[in-house]
């Protein structure tokens, strides 16, 4: 039986239980819904939810847990010595786990010969590691027997709580059974549920990029990571001969992001005084959808502008003449481009803001005799202050984080300068660079990557800590 | 407070301060105000009184005009203060109002210190020449606002951690820092407890020595315990204009007498 039958099977419970137990309920009172202590509907959803929750929860674990335990029985049972010269075991279970994906596809019987199951194997078009030997058949076979008596047991068990949860529901219904409570109850957890699965999510993810980046230093000297100022991976040979140090990344990345918000955050910031303060309503609602426009370039057109036009015209409108270089890709191409983007997201969260100050504040200011602008200097965006800081600190993440731009606008080039005109990279770059191609995820060149996407999220993490502490201290909280 | 001998209340100047003529106002196509003349005298306190939407808080916005920072209200008509037509091309709206302090009807502080709350408009007017000079303004400011004593220790706290009561004090003070002429007051008190009331009201009555004031309220009690002079709107127009004692006591027209009897509004 599989999943989707499953499913349609405990939806099927769950319904049945939905309309016994309205049906208990009201019931239960002569038809008469006024002397329920809730809604009939609430009966329904207290058997709907207690038949389904437990049930699809008991399925969700079992779902994740089974396989682990399936592989590591099969992985128990075979034999040390057919494993083939410098396999793993790993290696060899993967191709178990795609003949019994075969076999299964094929819908082979649970007897056969080795030839039988390669000709099998062969019209169904798996491609296996090594050449079909019987070790690895009979562990297949297995694999698939303990996997199906696994599912069975998984619908039964599923199918038995989902019909016990029913039950208990229906019994426990009757006119004063405060069902509404219990529903509201039951609605609650899958919030909480919901809102640990983002949370869990980052913990996650963190401690995957935790796991790797120590593989990394116990590979790589720390100190060479953190204070070289040379960048050279080698792909030639196993480690070694690598120099991976990441301030030259770090150097690119902050000077990139920095040009980005010189030029974003002024224009951002003016663009939205402009429209939330001066603009009329019919400027205002052609010109806001405008802006956000911009926001919804990918990035790769931003790219390839800095490529095509913004690159080129810089180099020689002023690099080339100026004596500064002749690269079009250039740390200021890609600042300059990576500031245009960035301008939606200041401007329009910098107008949001700016507008939720209360009409009151500048009627008082205005009142006292003052103009407009010292109004909007003094009173409204101190008022915003701590909304502007965060969309400055969002356009900051979003600058650390880019890598279309960066690629295609300044270069692959790990370099340590201050000229402005010259290729530089940033961290982002280099680790889709190290990822991409024939990676070996046990050699200090591809784990680096990793390393560098935990330094890239403790600096980020860092910056909106900083961003909370200015904002608590320097907020000017209105009502 | 001599609320109960309301009769016995003179007016005790009769210098005018705001001179209105034909005052007309439009919110798009609404006609608010209608053919308004007032005559407002110097040093006394005038309440504008009447029905919600009668047009009271308008009329008081165009004496500071306010009104233009609405786009689609329209003035016509004149209003002189001193005599100068203050919707003259020559005349500054920004200007003007730093010579007409404005209160407004919820406590609205800005989101900075008590000190700076009152600093704000002798800042941007420049009228202190150095920080003494601005200490000094605000310690006035306060004194006259009867907030001195409950936040000379802490001038560095925030406006807004202040109480509604000491909030509104606040705003009175920060108008009062700018000296105006003239003191407009939008329903000042109708977020206020009675205590905060009563102590803003006997504010106003003190502040009526140095400055005109005009008061609107939706409280035909406090019109009576702080005006002299009292004006009673009605769909736009204004009704009945006089002294205090005899709109409430006898008033000439049935409007004004229904309203404040209770009996329309």
């Amino acid at each position: 039986m599989t999943i989707s039958w499953l499913f349609l099977i405990l939806l099927a419970v769950g319904t049945m239980a939905f309309l016994m137990a309205r049906g208990r309920a009201l019931a239960s009172v002569d038809g008469d819904a006024r002397n329920l202590h809730s809604l009939p509907i609430y009966y329904g959803l207290n058997g709907l939810l207690t038949a389904l929750t437990p049930a699809l929860a008991l399925l969700a674990v079992w779902l994740i847990v089974q396989p682990i335990a399936i592989d590591a029985s099969v992985k128990g049972s075979f034999p040390i010595g057919a494993l083939p010269e410098g396999g793993t075991l790993d290696l060899v279970m993967s191709d178990v786990r795609r003949v019994a994906d075969g076999l299964d596809a094929a819908d082979a019987p649970d007897a056969l010969s080795v030839e039988e199951a390669a000709t099998l194997l062969g019209s169904g078009g798996v491609a296996l590691g090594t050449t079909l030997t019987t070790e690895v058949l009979t562990a297949a076979q297995q694999y698939r027997d303990s996997r199906s008596t696994m599912n069975l047991f998984m619908v039964v068990a599923v199918l038995v709580l989902a019909l016990i949860g029913g039950a208990w529901a229906v019994m426990r219904t009757n006119g004063d059974f405060r069902a509404r409570n219990v529903v509201e109850r039951g609605v609650l957890v899958l919030l909480i549920a919901a809102a640990s699965i983002a949370v869990l999510t980052t913990l996650g993810i963190v401690l995957s990029m935790i796991f790797e980046a120590t593989n990394f230093f116990r590979q790589y000297q720390w100190t060479d990571f953190f204070f070289s100022t040379t960048w050279k991976p080698s792909f030639s040979g196993r480690g070694g001969g690598s120099e991976l140090g990441i301030l030259p990344l770090l150097w690119g990345t902050l000077y990139i992001s920095f040009i980005a918000l010189v030029v974003a955050v002024p224009i951002g910031l003016f663009a939205a005084i402009y429209l939330s303060e001066y603009a009329g309503p019919k400027f205002r609602s052609l010109a806001k959808p405008m802006i956000e426009i911009l926001a919804g370039i990918p990035t790769i057109v931003y790219g390839l502008f800095a490529l095509v036009t913004v690159g080129p015209l810089l180099r020689d409108a002023i690099a080339s003449p100026l004596g500064l270089g002749n690269s079009a890709s250039s740390v200021m191409t890609a600042g300059l481009v990576m500031g245009v983007m960035l301008i939606p997201f200041v401007s329009s969260l910098s107008d949001d803001i700016i507008n939720a100050v209360p009409q009151a504040m500048r009627d008082g200011s205005l009142g006292l005799g003052a103009t407009k602008s010292e109004t909007i200097r003094q009173v409204i965006v101190p008022a915003a202050l701590p909304g502007i800081v965060g969309a400055v600190l969002l356009a900051a993440s979003r600058a650390i984080g880019e890598t279309m731009i960066v690629v295609l606008g300044a270069g692959a080039a790990a370099r340590l300068d201050l000229n402005p005109f010259e290729a530089m990279t940033t961290v982002t770059v280099k680790i889709v660079s190290q990822l991409t191609g024939d990676t070996d995820f046990a050699s200090p060149e591809t784990l680096v990557a990793f390393a560098l996407g935990l330094t890239l999220f403790v600096i980020t993490l860092g910056l909106n800590v900083l961003a909370l502490y200015i904002v608590r201290k320097y907020r000017e909280q209105y009502e | 407070m001599n609320d109960m001998r309301l009769t016995e209340r003179a007016v005790d100047q009769e210098t005018t301060k705001i001179t209105a003529r034909k005052v007309q106002v439009y919110y798009g196509d609404n006609h608010a105000i209608k053919n308004v003349d007032v005559d407002i005298a110097d040093k006394t306190v005038t309440a504008f009184i009447g029905p919600s939407g009668c047009g009271k808080s308008t009329f008081l916005r165009c004496i500071n005009r306010m009104n233009d920072t609405i786009s689609t209200a329209r003035v016509t008509g004149d209003i002189l203060i001193d005599g100068e037509d203050i919707y003259d091309k020559r005349v500054d709206p920004v200007q003007l109002r730093a010579k007409v302090g404005m209160v407004f009807q919820k406590p609205n502080p800005f989101p900075k210190s008590i000190y700076d709350n009152v600093a704000y408009g002798p800042r941007i007017h420049g009228l202190s020449s150095n920080k003494a000079d601005l200490d000094d303004i605000v310690e006035r400011s306060l004194r006259r606002a009867a907030l001195w004593g409950e936040v000379k220790d802490r001038l560095a706290a925030p406006g807004t951690g202040l109480s509604g009561g000491q909030q509104q004090r606040l705003c009175i003070a920060r108008a009062v820092a700018t000296s105006p002429e003239v003191l407009l007051m939008d329903e000042p008190c109708s977020a206020l407890d009675p205590i905060a009331t009563a102590q803003v009201e006997e504010l106003i009555d003190e502040l009526r020595q140095n400055y005109s004031v005009v008061i609107v309220t939706h409280s035909m009690q406090q019109a009576a315990r702080v005006s002299q002079r009292t004006a009673f709107f009605h769909l736009g127009h204004l009704v009945e204009y006089g002294e205090t004692g005899k709109i409430f006591t006898s008033p000439e027209d049935p409007r004004t007498e229904s309203y404040i009897s209770g009996r329309i509004g």
